[in-house]
C-alpha cells in the first residue's frame, strides 16, 4: 500500500472538504498538504482535492455533534497556527473522535488531542494580544489603519471584536505576512487584497497618507506612557515578558519620538 | 484644541495620577449600543504594559491637580511646589475618544486634586462621564474617583455614568489620616462609599422589577490604601480592608507601596525603597481572605501582627498550624485543600475533578500539572511514599526556601498571578 498525497487549497473548508473524502474513500495511509507548500514524496501520487462547501459543512456539523464546543473551536484555532503537518494532526484527531461513541476532546493521554489543544492555546494567546496590540492610525480618507505580523493566521478570529467595538468607525487591520485585511465599512467585515506602493513602510507614519491629527495623537500617546510610569519600579524583564519585543514595531508608545 | 497646551496639561496630570494602583478595568457588562463607540464586557485587555510592568488599560489622569487640600503623602499636596495645570472638560473627552479609536486604552480613569470645594470638582468629573456616555455614545468602561465630602446627589449622577466609583482612604488608620492629613475626615472617605453601596443595592432590587432600569455602577467600587507611609502594621491594613470588604461590599481593596515623594519628616525620605515585597504579601493575604476561605484573623491578629517576608502568609500560616497536616488529598474536601501550601485554587479544582475517576498518586498530581515543592510537606495521597520525619516548621521553611527561589524576587509585581 502506498502513500497518497492530496492537496487542497489552503482554506479551512478546502482542508474539510480533503477529510471528507479521506473517509468517503476509505484512505488510511495520506499526507494533507496545501498547495502552497506541496513537498513531493517520493512513492507518493498527487490528488488535487476540489473545495465543496456542502461537504465541508457536513464534516463541520458532524464534528459539532461529537466533541464539546470548546474542542470544536479548538480545531479551528489550530488549522489557524498553519504550521507544517498540523493538517494531518487535525485528521489524526478527527478520526479518533469519530471512532468512539465517547466525547474525547478532552482525552489528552492521546497525542493529537494533547498536541492540538497545545497548538489551539498558543494561537488562542495570539489572538489575545492582537486584540491589545492593534494600533489603529487615522487616514487622510478617515480609515482607521493598522498593519500587523502575527505569528499565526488570526484575523478570521479578531474579526467579531473589533466590529463590536468599532462600530461607528471605519477601520481595515492588514496581515503584512499573509498579504490580505479585513475591513469594515460601517455596515459589515470583508476580507480584502491591497496594493500597496513599493516604498510603503509599514512601521513608520508618512504625512502623503495619514491624517495631521494622527501625529498628534501619538505624540499624546507616547507622552502618555512615558508619564504614567514610575522609575522607581521599573523592571524589564517583567515588561518584555509582558510585551515582546518581536511586537514593538507596530506599537505606536515604541516608536521613536 | 490646542495641541501645545493639551500636551503640557497631559504629561503634568498623567503624571500626578500615577501613583494609583487600581487600574482594573474588568467587572462590567457595559455593551455596544446603537453602533455607537466601545464596549466593556468581559475581562478587561491591556493594551501595553509600563516599564515597570504594570497593565495599561485606561486613560488614567486628574481633571486637575490644583487642590485646595495638604496632604503629607500626596504629590498633589497644596505647600508642593510644582507645575500646576487643570483639562476643560471637553479636552478629557477629546483625549479619551482618539485614544479609544485607536485600540489604546479600554476607557478612562479620573481622579482629581480638590479645585475650589468637593461639590465643584466632582461636578466637574462627573460632565466629563456624562458627556462621554450622552454626547459621544461612548460604551467604554469609565472610573470615576469619588471626591470625599461631595453631595449624595452628585454621587448618585456619578453611579450613572460611571462603571466603576472609588474612594481612596489612603491612610489606613484614623491616627496616621489626623497625622499626614489634617484637612481630611474619616467621615468624608465613608459617606460617598455608603451612598454608593446604597444605590447598588437599590438599583438591583429595582431591575429586578423594571428591565431597563439604568445599570448604577456596574463595576462596583474600589479604593486603595498607601503602605508604609504612617507607620501602621499589617495587622491594621488588613482589619481596615477586611472592614471595608464587609461594611461597603467593595469588590476591591488595592494596596500601594510609598513612593517616597517629598522630603517631609513625618513620612519615608526620597530615596528609601519602596516596599515592593510587602505589598505583594498584602495582596496575598487579600487574595486568602477573598477567595480561600480564610478568616484574617487567622492570618493576622494580636500575637502576629506582621507578615512574613520571605514566605507567603499561607506557607506561614500552614507552620504556624502544624496540626492541621498533613492533608488526604483524595479525601480532604475543598477548604482544607485550599489550605495546602502551594496549592491555588486552580490546584485544588484539578484535584477534585481528577479524583473522581481514580485514587491519586504522586505521579497522578505530576501529570495534572500540580506543583509539590512547597506542597509535598503537607500532603499525602495514595503512596506509601510521603514526608515521614518530623519536622519542625523551621526546618520545612529551610527545606522550602532552599529549594525554591521565589518568583516575586526575580520579577516583582503585584498584578502577577498570586499563589504558585
Ligand atoms: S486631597 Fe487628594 S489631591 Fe489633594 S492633597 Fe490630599 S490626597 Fe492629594
Amino acid at each position: 500500500m502506498h502513500n497518497r498525497n492530496l492537496i487542497y487549497d489552503g482554506t479551512f473548508d478546502g482542508f474539510l472538504s480533503t477529510v471528507f473524502y479521506v473517509f468517503e474513500q476509505q484512505i488510511d495511509a495520506v499526507t494533507i498538504q496545501s498547495e502552497s507548500d506541496v513537498q513531493h514524496g517520493l512513492f507518493s501520487e498527487n490528488e488535487t482535492i476540489i473545495t465543496d462547501e456542502k461537504k465541508a459543512n457536513r464534516v463541520w456539523k458532524g464534528l459539532k455533534n461529537k466533541v464539546s464546543k470548546f474542542g470544536h473551536y479548538q480545531l479551528y484555532y489550530a488549522f489557524l497556527s498553519e504550521q507544517a503537518g498540523v493538517e494531518n494532526l487535525l485528521l489524526d484527531f478527527i478520526k479518533y473522535v469519530f471512532s468512539t461513541d465517547l466525547k474525547v476532546d478532552k482525552d489528552f493521554s492521546h497525542p493529537s488531542v494533547l498536541k492540538i489543544a497545545q497548538i489551539a492555546k498558543m494561537v488562542g494567546r495570539e489572538k489575545h494580544r492582537m486584540e491589545a496590540f492593534v494600533r489603529f492610525r487615522l487616514t487622510k480618507d478617515v480609515i482607521y489603519f493598522a498593519s500587523i505580523e502575527p505569528d499565526f493566521n488570526v484575523l478570521p478570529l479578531i474579526s467579531k471584536h473589533f466590529k463590536r467595538r468599532y462600530a461607528d468607525q471605519k477601520w481595515l487591520i492588514y496581515d503584512i505576512k499573509r498579504q490580505y485585511g479585513l475591513f469594515y465599512d460601517l455596515q459589515k467585515v470583508d476580507i480584502i487584497a491591497m496594493e500597496f506602493p513599493s516604498n510603503f513602510d509599514f512601521t513608520k507614519t508618512n504625512v502623503d497618507y495619514f491624517d495631521q491629527q494622527e501625529f498628534e495623537f501619538q505624540k499624546l500617546w507616547q507622552d502618555y506612557f512615558k508619564s504614567t510610569n514610575i522609575e522607581s519600579r521599573k523592571n524589564m524583564k517583567l515588561h518584555i515578558r509582558h510585551v515582546p519585543k518581536r511586537y514593538w514595531k507596530y506599537l505606536s508608545e515604541k516608536q521613536p519620538y | 484644541m490646542s495641541f501645545e497646551r493639551t500636551q503640557e496639561k497631559l504629561k503634568i496630570l498623567a503624571d500626578a495620577a500615577k501613583y494609583d494602583v487600581s487600574c482594573s478595568s474588568s467587572g462590567s457588562q457595559r455593551t455596544n449600543k446603537n453602533k455607537g463607540l466601545g464596549d466593556a464586557t468581559g475581562m478587561g485587555i491591556c493594551h501595553s504594559y509600563t516599564e515597570d510592568g504594570r497593565c495599561v488599560s485606561l486613560l488614567k489622569i486628574l481633571l486637575t491637580n490644583y487642590c485646595i487640600f495638604d496632604c503629607a503623602y500626596c504629590v498633589t499636596r497644596k505647600s508642593n511646589d510644582i507645575k500646576r495645570a487643570a483639562f476643560k472638560v471637553q479636552e478629557v473627552v477629546d483625549l479619551t475618544i482618539n485614544f479609544y479609536r485607536r485600540n489604546y486604552i479600554e476607557g478612562l480613569f479620573l481622579s482629581s486634586g480638590i479645585f475650589k470645594s468637593a461639590d465643584y470638582t466632582m461636578e466637574r468629573l462627573v460632565a466629563v462621564a456624562k458627556k462621554l456616555r450622552l454626547e459621544e455614545n461612548f460604551n467604554g468602561y469609565i472610573h470615576l474617583k469619588s471626591i470625599p465630602g461631595a453631595s449624595d446627589e452628585l454621587m448618585r449622577e456619578a453611579g450613572l455614568y460611571a462603571d466603576r466609583l472609588s474612594v481612596n482612604i489612603e491612610i489606613p488608620t484614623t491616627s496616621g489620616l489626623k497625622k499626614l492629613a489634617p484637612d481630611k475626615k474619616r467621615e468624608d472617605f465613608i459617606k460617598p462609599m455608603v451612598k454608593v453601596k446604597n444605590e447598588i443595592i437599590q438599583y438591583k432590587s429595582e431591575r429586578k422589577i423594571i428591565k431597563n432600569t439604568p445599570k448604577y455602577a456596574p463595576a462596583g467600587q474600589s479604593t486603595q490604601m498607601i503602605i508604609g507611609a504612617s507607620g501602621e502594621n499589617d495587622f491594621q491594613i488588613m482589619q481596615t480592608s477586611n472592614h471595608f470588604y464587609n461594611t461597603y461590599n467593595l469588590k476591591r481593596v488595592y494596596y500601594s507601596g510609598y513612593v517616597p515623594i517629598s522630603y517631609d519628616d513625618r513620612l519615608p525620605q526620597i530615596g528609601s525603597a519602596v516596599p515592593m515585597m510587602r505589598e505583594n504579601r498584602l495582596y496575598q493575604t487579600d487574595w486568602l481572605m477573598r477567595f480561600y476561605g480564610f478568616d484574617v484573623s487567622e492570618i493576622l491578629n494580636a500575637k502576629h501582627q506582621h507578615l512574613d517576608l520571605d514566605v507567603d502568609p499561607k506557607l506561614s500560616w500552614a507552620l504556624r498550624n502544624l496540626h492541621e497536616f498533613p492533608v488526604d488529598v483524595n479525601t480532604a474536601d475543598k477548604r482544607m485543600l485550599a489550605r495546602i501550601p502551594g496549592l491555588g485554587m486552580k490546584s485544588v479544582y484539578k484535584i477534585l475533578n481528577a479524583r473522581r475517576f481514580r485514587r491519586l498518586n504522586w505521579e497522578h498530581l505530576k501529570k495534572i500539572g500540580i506543583a509539590l515543592n512547597r506542597a509535598q510537606y503537607f500532603m499525602i495521597c495514595d503512596s506509601n511514599q510521603f514526608e515521614r520525619r518530623d519536622l519542625s516548621p523551621e526546618k520545612i521553611k529551610g527545606l522550602i526556601l532552599q529549594n525554591s527561589t521565589s518568583k516575586y524576587s526575580k520579577s516583582l509585581s503585584n498584578q502577577l498571578s498570586l499563589f504558585g
